[in-house]
């Protein structure tokens, strides 16, 4: 399952997709501590798959709470994508 | 004061169905930002339902939906064998025995009143818009929700119509009272949008006329966080906005792609697709023993 | 020699004339629904205020998002390009422009020369910009210098959920039902609005020293709420902060073809 936690506003549109088939797979889940704004927690989903999920209290405020991540010059490989292992986080902007 | 945001709050039963030979009766519970559902599924067909606005305590909103489904219908609670409350407060359904996200509950609402070829589901709600692609039994493959921006949601709409002092539930129709379709009103905001709507009426447009752009603008957004996750047929709209033609008829032009039809309520999906998920647990627990 | 600046904003229309290093005048006026003429009557205004004729004034100079609606202007600037030049000119170590105006916010980064290094924006959402504060003081029932006033008086953070106006308009009023004072929700308010324009400027990096222009440089509430989300004490807000995009315009329509 592909889950996209973010929102679209007038400025633009901002969605993190966790592809939950290949979080399952991942037994360290690097994401969780590897945000410095810690926006990942896991979860138990509605079909029993325990992921990674963005806190549902974070998700409306994505734009600003990567922002540290994602200067307008020098950005560089994001840290939570870096510890993702199984490469199933992926930023839209 | 006229509320021109104000919808009909509704009730019904199965008038032909006798609820007491059931082997299997459970209830769905949907407490939305805006309004609240409650839905009674006995042996895996629909036999009650409520609608009403959310009030501003949870758990009462889910107890008034559920008292009015029930009512004139014999049922008390305690024959309901499940609950599952799902929706922006279903943590604050008290009585239910599980919850569920709306996002699952709405795939397999979909499932159920569109058929197992429903493959996009597209949800306006009162303060929410949903993505979900779901396969032929109603399980989520993909999804997105937006619930930060009041834009593309009931609410950015009954911003408008009571600008214009139009019902909300007449929006869609005034809507093509135009002899052409006007270009969209520019701003995605909801805010910037009610002043460009404010200086369109000094400038002479009719309110049809600017219902239409507004209608198209709202069509044109939805439309672009569906391609997020793409148009698989058949498409299937739910939620509040699926009964606004202005906004419907003019999202099947944008994105090419008609909506399939259902016989049940488009506000239902939550609650129904929590009531069948609510079945289905049940069942899992006698099987297993648990529950006679 | 005599240059003009003309900013023409969402609500405001400014003007700004400028003779060298001298300011002649300064006008403003509402954006109306004839941009054209409300800017023609700014125009006026500014060059009565400064007691000169049109034809002494040597290039015209125009910026902000109606821009284009500026015929007679020989350089058209951007609003990032327009506001590091000003702000510059009236504080020149300044290299962090914050400009926060009805319906749009920037983060700027300038040098020395006032040139544009780097920029972020929020724009096209009305929770970035002045459009929030303004319904929120309205939905409080208080004037908006009232608004910033009694969020001083207020110690508590009480965060926000709703990030939208419209929804957050809402959460006030529940607030007030909640009987949560007026003052603490003008300070939820005010630091809601600084955390996002905070979180705007820290994609440009903070570099002192931080200016603060545009309308809403005027509410003392959005200036303590933002120096507390940035941990900075010395934030500068430029004189006549509405003005510096048109001062800027004016200093670059100078500048070219020099």
């Amino acid at each position: 399952m592909l889950a996209n936690y973010g929102y679209k506003d007038g400025s633009g549109e901002y969605f993190i997709t966790i592809d939950t088939d290949k979080c399952t797979s991942c037994p360290h889940h690097g994401c969780i501590d590897g945000c410095p704004e810690h926006i990942y927690e896991m979860i138990t989903d509605d079909y029993d798959d325990n992921v990674s999920a963005v806190r549902r209290d974070v998700r409306n405020t994505l734009k600003y709470l990567c922002a540290a991540c994602k200067p307008t010059t020098g950005r560089g490989v994001l840290p939570c994508m870096a510890a993702c292992t199984p490469g199933a986080i992926t930023h839209s902007w | 004061m006229a509320e021109f945001w104000r919808w009909k709050e509704y009730n019904w039963k199965d008038p032909d169905k006798d609820w007491k030979s059931a082997k299997l009766i459970t209830s769905g519970i949907d407490v939305g930002s805006v309004s609240s559902q409650a839905v009674i599924v006995a042996d895996g067909e629909l036999y009650a339902y409520a609608s009403m606005r959310t009030g501003s305590n949870s758990p009462d909103s889910a107890r008034n939906a559920l008292e009015w489904a029930l009512r004139d219908t014999g049922m008390k609670q305690e024959n309901i064998q499940y609950v599952v409350g799902t929706g922006y407060g279903r943590v604050n359904v008290p009585f239910a025995n599980k919850a569920i996200t709306e996002i699952a509950c709405h795939a397999r609402g979909a499932n159920f009143m569109a058929g197992n070829s429903v493959r996009t589901i597209l949800d306006m709600g009162g303060q929410d818009c949903k993505a979900i692609h779901c396969d032929e039994k109603g399980k989520v493959t993909n999804f997105l929700m937006n619930d930060k921006c009041a834009a593309g949601t009931g609410r950015g709409m009954e911003v408008i119509a009571d600008l214009l002092g139009v019902p909300v539930e007449q929006v869609g129709e005034l809507s093509f009272n135009v002899p052409e379709e006007p270009e969209p009103v520019s701003s995605t905001c909801v805010v910037f949008a009610k002043s460009e709507a404010m200086g369109l009426l000094k400038d002479g447009w009719t309110k049809s006329k600017v219902l239409a752009a507004y209608c198209l603008a709202m069509a044109k957004r939805v439309s672009e966080l569906l391609e997020r996750i793409g148009v698989e047929k058949e498409f299937f709209i739910t939620g509040g906005i699926a009964k606004n033609a202005g906004v419907v008829k003019r999202l099947e032009q944008v994105i090419g792609v008609s909506a399939i039809q259902s016989k049940y309520d488009s506000q239902l999906a939550g609650a129904l697709g929590a009531a069948l998920f609510g079945q289905a647990l049940l069942q899992k627990e006698k099987a297993a023993g648990k529950v006679a | 020699m005599i240059t003009a600046g003309i900013d023409v904003g969402a609500k405001t229309i400014k003007v700004v004339l400028l003779d060298g290093d001298k300011i002649l005048a300064k006008a403003q006026v509402l954006a109306g629904f004839e941009t054209e003429q409300s800017v023609e009557e700014a125009y006026k205004e500014a060059l009565g205020k400064a007691g000169i004729e049109r034809s002494a004034v040597v290039k015209v100079g125009a910026t902000g998002a109606g821009r284009k609606a500026v015929a007679f202007a020989q350089t058209v600037v951007t609003e990032v390009s327009a506001d590091a030049r000003g702000a510059v000119f009236l504080h020149p170590s300044a290299r962090t422009v914050i400009d926060v105006g009805a319906e749009e916010g920037r983060g700027i980064k300038t040098n020395a020369a006032g040139k544009v290094v780097d920029f972020a924006v929020n724009e096209k959402c009305a929770a970035g910009a002045g459009a929030f504060t303004e319904s929120m003081a309205r939905a409080l029932e208080v004037t908006l210098a009232q608004f910033g006033e009694i969020s001083l008086k207020s110690d508590k953070t009480i965060p926000m959920n709703a990030q939208c106006t419209v929804f957050a308009e809402s959460e006030v009023v529940s607030l007030i039902h909640s009987n949560i004072s007026k003052e603490d929700i003008a300070r939820a308010v005010h630091d809601a609005i600084a955390s996002r324009i905070s979180a705007m400027v820290r994609r440009v990096g903070l570099e002192q020293d931080v200016v603060l222009m545009g309308g809403v440089a005027y509410n003392i509430g959005f200036l303590e709420s933002i120096k507390r989300t940035m941990g900075i004490e010395n934030v500068v807000v430029l004189e006549d902060p509405e003005y510096v995009g048109a001062l800027g315009a004016a200093v670059v329509a100078g500048a070219d073809g020099n």
